[in-house]
């Protein structure tokens, strides 16, 4: 094992994670981006999707809708626009929230801002897909 | 001098006057811990963002190829926006005044440039909408707690004018935190984006290219430079409204205490003119 480096995960409101960690995958926004220890100095774009990182050889996940990476001195900063811990996330409020969505770009009603719906839809999924 | 029952009566509605500033007072030093809090919170964000907004800007400072980016590029001067934060309530001591009273002094210094306002807060809108100010939008009932969503409406206001060409430059007035009983108004400069020049070490690996990077999280350097002050602000005014409330009660339990002595002034020198009265009465009779 190369042994671990610094994860650290912060949102608006609050630092969300700050830990050493063995290795770290991010959603990007060209793809997917796997973090390992003494990793070269890195800037990403991080899209909706879900973070999955292994601390002490066990295999978490924390669900970010968006937002920036910096890697640098082993050392990651997520910068995310919301970040939450899959045990953090409430389940039933999630599976609402992606049927609210799902209904309203099927009713694709004239006043229905479609993207937003969407992107709704996709946090919601990307929620479910990291509480599992 | 007032008859005793009047003051009796003055002393009673003094003393419903300080438990309400006292209750108020509790209320908000609640608050502040909260607000506090939250300001603690938000700070690594803040600071992240404005590292990683340095690397870029550093990167795009050593190309120099292409145009900058809209909101860090300077612009001639010709129209200047000020976002007012103010409270929605009052009863917070001189909070909303002095940043008030900043934020006149600014707008009547300017000669040359014409000058806009966006406010945050009823009280500074309120002040203004009866002068000849423009106020380009006015944003309410923030609450308690600000919220990111809420910080993230104003920015991408904030940003509409700005690359519209309605402002060339844009200053955020709020209260710097100080502690509960120093609040310090403050004016800082929103846009154009000045990134701080602080040199990165190694060569950076970007993806995207740092130019899809930048038009990303400028909007959320943005929104998290006015959700800071928001955060700030409110902290502020509970802080200020503390205070307040704290002199209030004191000054309510100093007046209590004034007219506590009074009547009793005015209750001995009631029984003892009607002594001497009495005295005299009998006297008049031998």
């Amino acid at each position: 094992m190369a042994g671990t480096f610094n994860f650290n995960v912060v949102a608006p409101d609050g630092q969300v994670f700050n830990k050493e960690v063995e290795f770290v995958v991010v959603p990007g926004v060209t793809g997917e981006i796997g973090i390992l220890p003494n990793h070269a100095p890195l800037v990403a774009g991080l899209g909706i999707g879900v973070i999955r990182y292994k601390d002490e050889g066990v295999d978490k996940k924390i669900a970010i809708s968006g937002g920036f990476m910096e890697v640098a001195n082993n050392k990651v900063t997520v910068l995310a626009k919301t970040a939450e811990k899959a045990e953090d996330i409430d389940v039933e409020r999630a599976k609402a929230a992606k049927e609210r969505a799902e209904k309203r770009l099927q009713e694709r009603k004239p006043e229905t801002d479609v993207v937003r719906a969407q992107i709704a839809l996709q946090r919601a999924l990307v929620r479910l897909k990291a509480a599992e | 001098m007032a008859g005793v029952r009047e003051i009796r009566r003055r002393i009673r509605s003094v003393s419903n006057m300080q438990q309400i500033t006292k209750a108020m007072k509790m209320v908000a030093a609640a608050k502040l811990r909260r607000a506090q809090e939250k300001v603690v919170a938000s700070r690594p964000y803040a600071q992240q963002i404005q590292n990683v907004l340095a690397r870029l800007a550093q990167v795009q400072a050593q190309v120099q190829t292409e145009e900058a980016h809209p909101l860090l590029t300077k612009r001639p001067v010709k129209k200047i926006g000020y976002v007012l934060i103010t409270a929605d309530a009052g009863l917070c001591g001189g909070y909303n005044s002095n940043l008030i009273r900043l934020a006149r002094g600014l707008v009547e210094e300017q000669a040359e440039q014409e000058v806009a306002l966006l406010t945050v807060g009823r009280k500074g809108s309120d002040y203004f909408v009866r002068r000849q100010v423009e106020i380009l939008s006015r944003f309410t009932g923030l609450g308690d707690s600000p919220d990111f969503n809420q910080a993230r409406k104003i920015a991408s206001e904030i940003i509409g004018l700005y690359t519209a060409g309605e402002l060339d430059e844009v200053y955020l007035i709020y209260s710097k935190f100080i502690s509960a009983l120093t609040q310090q108004p403050t004016v800082a400069k929103l846009l154009p984006i000045e990134p701080s020049t602080e040199k990165a070490e190694g060569e950076y690996i970007f993806d995207p290219s740092p130019e899809q990077l930048l038009e990303q999280l400028l909007p959320s350097y943005i929104e998290s430079q006015v959700f800071s002050a928001l955060l700030e602000s409110k902290a502020s005014e509970m802080g200020a409204r503390m205070t307040a409330m704290d002199s209030a009660t004191e000054n309510a339990k100093e007046m209590i205490d004034k007219l506590t002595l009074a009547m009793n002034r005015a209750r001995q020198a009631a029984i003892t003119t009607e002594i001497s009265e009495i005295v005299g009465g009998a006297a008049a009779l031998e």
